[in-house]
């Protein structure tokens, strides 16, 4: 085995903590302000509503519903960021989790059809509409803005006429119940968090050890144990305080377990490189003999499926579809949180967990403001405001990039 | 050099192109042999990029021969190129600018390795190589991890150039390398051109600039509103001259079958 020697042109950051602390601080000077900002959002928003509803908004009780709260959108979001990669919007991932649930929801408790066969129809759904989206904007060349503008008004007929004069459906099947009623206590809990710990700790020591035998700069040991640390740490807080009331939702499971995976997907294998590549530049892709098209069908395949997932989820937890599930929020709050973790709406640009870092701002938000019961129309404001906030820090921080010639 | 007794890797001879009415190249030959760097020079409309796409197998000729190696070959569409070892920079360089060095150099041929069940990408051995093939080539870049949108004009053509030679490919052409480039961004992408010439590969240049031309080609080949003017070795021609010939103010005056001045010239 060669080892390659140092080349000080290559400006990698120099080992040890000291390195990685002088690469961060380098980093940060020239406007790469990383996921930074947000996290000291999220501080700042938490210890504000901490502090205006005297401490109810770190009770157990409330931390769980936020987390149920947050799976179903959440899960939406990272079909979202999908889509913002390849540089492309869908704007139906509303109404398709809406139409998905409502599917499930009709062949569940009309037909009589068990629980699992319903969902997987209900994905089924979601799938088949994705196709339809990623054909039409493949196909024919328009716009997904366009395409899914006219599907977000089609899908909405498709819901009505699912639904039929019933207009609201009630949930009963204990599988679908189950997807957002179910939770983990005790032995069950820590397991889940001890493999989340165990994967982030194996992800880190074995790149970093095939880094280094392939004779490669690699981040320092310390780095990785901090950062496993650092997991470890929120996630046993997590079990902890969670357990404090009903335990760690099934349903926050399904979501990190969706965002670890679409993570491993996107940074890792070579599909996910075709996303950012199309999401770059298009043009060079299709040079490099990426199949573009082919890229874009399966990227709104999955931004539907996700879609209907999450809608799903959100059925299970209020227990019921009707003519206005998943026209509301669902749409505009998914693109926001995928924007706010960081996904550029320019394509190429962010990761999968903005997904989860983006959604946990918008239904903090929502979840302290319900608490302090401010009224709806104030709600609706500031959440617009912080997504513009989110998004200005991220457009000076570009401006930054730009001017430090980085 | 010992240029007279070799066979050319790559020869062209009486290529015709129409584009309707229109007939962009009309009798035209060109070659270049391994380790040589040769230029395509002519005015605006002389046939330049017609004569490169034709190479790189986007526009198929309507008449003439392709010899690879001595062998009469077919290119009719990119990928025919592609086969054969030939590489082509446009000047566009067609790089994604949200990804890295590394993500750039193999786009579309990532090297993958096995994960458990999985298949992966092995960065690992990317890395490797890009830096391998970075270093050998003398490319000055910050980090093989730097995105392409912190790069500047020269080091993107570079990264461009890399990419194309990374694939073991024989000939290379390049589209205006240094056309939106400074002084020194200039000198580093002509420095790398004559490594490739060191290496073994050949190399075609098409410039508007006389001086870059002048300065790493051994070759030039003359086009004048698509016809062959002729080839002329650098030594042998100046600068005034080649003007001429470009615009047509000396040399023969455009008759496709008159290769005298070529005969005269280059050997």
């Amino acid at each position: 085995m060669t080892t390659l020697e140092r080349d000080p042109r290559l400006g990698v950051d120099e080992p040890g903590l000291g390195g990685v602390f002088a690469g961060y601080r380098r980093r940060i000077a020239s406007g790469d302000l990383g996921q930074m900002p947000v996290v000291l959002g999220i501080i700042a928003i938490w210890a504000i509503f901490a502090v205006a509803s005297g401490g109810n908004f770190l009770k157990p009780v409330n931390l769980v519903n936020l987390a149920l709260q947050m799976a179903a959108i959440g899960t939406i979001a990272v079909g979202v960021v999908f889509v913002l990669l390849l540089g492309e919007i869908d704007l139906t991932v509303g109404i398709v989790s809406g139409l998905a649930a409502s599917v499930m929801a009709v062949v569940n408790t009309k037909a009589g059809l068990p629980g699992p066969l319903a969902v997987a129809i209900g994905l089924g759904v979601g799938v088949l509409i994705g196709l339809i989206h990623g054909f039409w904007i493949t196909r024919f060349k328009i716009p997904s803005f366009v395409v899914t503008l006219a599907g977000l008004i089609g899908w909405q007929g498709a819901l009505l006429f699912v639904l039929g004069d019933t207009g609201t459906i009630n949930m009963r099947d204990d599988f679908v119940v189950g997807l957002a009623g179910t939770f983990f206590q005790g032995v069950a809990a820590w397991i889940i968090a001890a493999l989340f710990v165990l994967y982030v700790a194996l992800t880190g020591i074995v790149g970093r050890r095939r880094r280094l035998s392939g004779g490669l700069p690699a981040e320092a040991a310390m780095v990785v144990w901090i950062r496993v640390v650092v997991v470890a740490a929120l996630s046993a807080a997590t079990v902890l305080v969670l357990g404090g009331d009903r335990g760690l939702p099934l349903s926050l499971v399904f979501l990190l377990g969706l965002v670890l995976i679409m993570d491993y997907v996107v940074s890792r294998t070579r599909f996910g490189r075709m996303i950012y590549a199309v999401g770059g530049n298009a043009e060079a892709a299709l040079r490099s003999g990426i199949p573009v098209d082919r890229v874009r069908v399966v990227v709104f395949v999955l931004a539907s499926l996700f879609a209907a997932w999450g809608g799903m989820l959100a059925a299970s937890r209020l227990l019921a579809v009707n003519q206005s599930s998943g026209s509301g929020v669902e749409l505009l709050n998914a693109i926001a949180a995928a924007v706010i973790g960081g996904a550029s709406l320019f394509g190429g640009r962010g990761t999968i967990w903005a997904a989860v870092i983006g959604i946990l701002v918008i239904q903090s938000i929502s979840n302290g403001m319900d608490l302090l019961s401010f009224p709806s129309p104030v709600k609706l404001m500031v959440t617009g405001a912080v997504l513009l906030a989110a998004v200005t820090i991220d457009a000076l921080a570009r401006r930054g990039r730009a001017s430090t010639g980085r | 050099m010992a240029v007279a007794q070799r066979v050319p890797l790559l020869e062209l001879s009486g290529i015709h192109k129409s584009f309707g009415a229109v007939q962009a190249l009309a009798d035209v030959r060109f070659d270049v042999s391994p380790g040589e760097v040769v230029a395509l020079v002519g005015d605006n409309g002389a046939g330049k990029s017609t004569l490169v796409k034709v190479i790189a197998g986007i526009h198929p000729i309507d008449s003439g021969t392709i010899r690879w190696a001595g062998n009469e070959v077919r290119i009719n569409a990119p990928t025919d190129a592609t086969a054969l070892g030939i590489a082509t920079v446009y000047q566009d360089l067609a790089l994604c600018d949200n990804l890295d060095v590394v993500a750039n150099l193999f786009l579309g041929r990532e090297a993958t390795g096995r994960w458990g069940p999985l298949v992966v990408m092995d960065e690992v051995s990317m890395e490797r190589r890009a830096i391998a093939t970075l270093r050998r080539l003398a490319v000055k870049i910050p980090s093989v991890r730097t995105p392409i949108e912190a790069l500047s004009g020269g080091q993107r053509q570079s990264v461009a150039v890399a990419r194309s030679v990374l694939w073991d490919n024989k000939v290379v052409l390049l589209d205006e390398p240094t056309a939106a480039l400074g002084v020194a961004q200039t000198r580093e992408v002509l420095d790398l051109v004559r490594r490739l010439r060191e290496e073994g590969h050949a190399v075609v240049l098409i410039s508007h600039n006389l001086g870059d031309v002048f300065e790493v080609a051994d070759r030039i080949t003359v086009l004048r509103l698509g016809r062959y003017v002729g080839t002329f070795d650098r030594e042998k021609v100046g600068n005034e001259e080649l003007v001429g010939y470009m615009t047509g103010a000396i040399g023969p005056t455009a008759r496709s079958d008159d290769q005298s001045v070529a005969a005269d010239v280059t050997k």
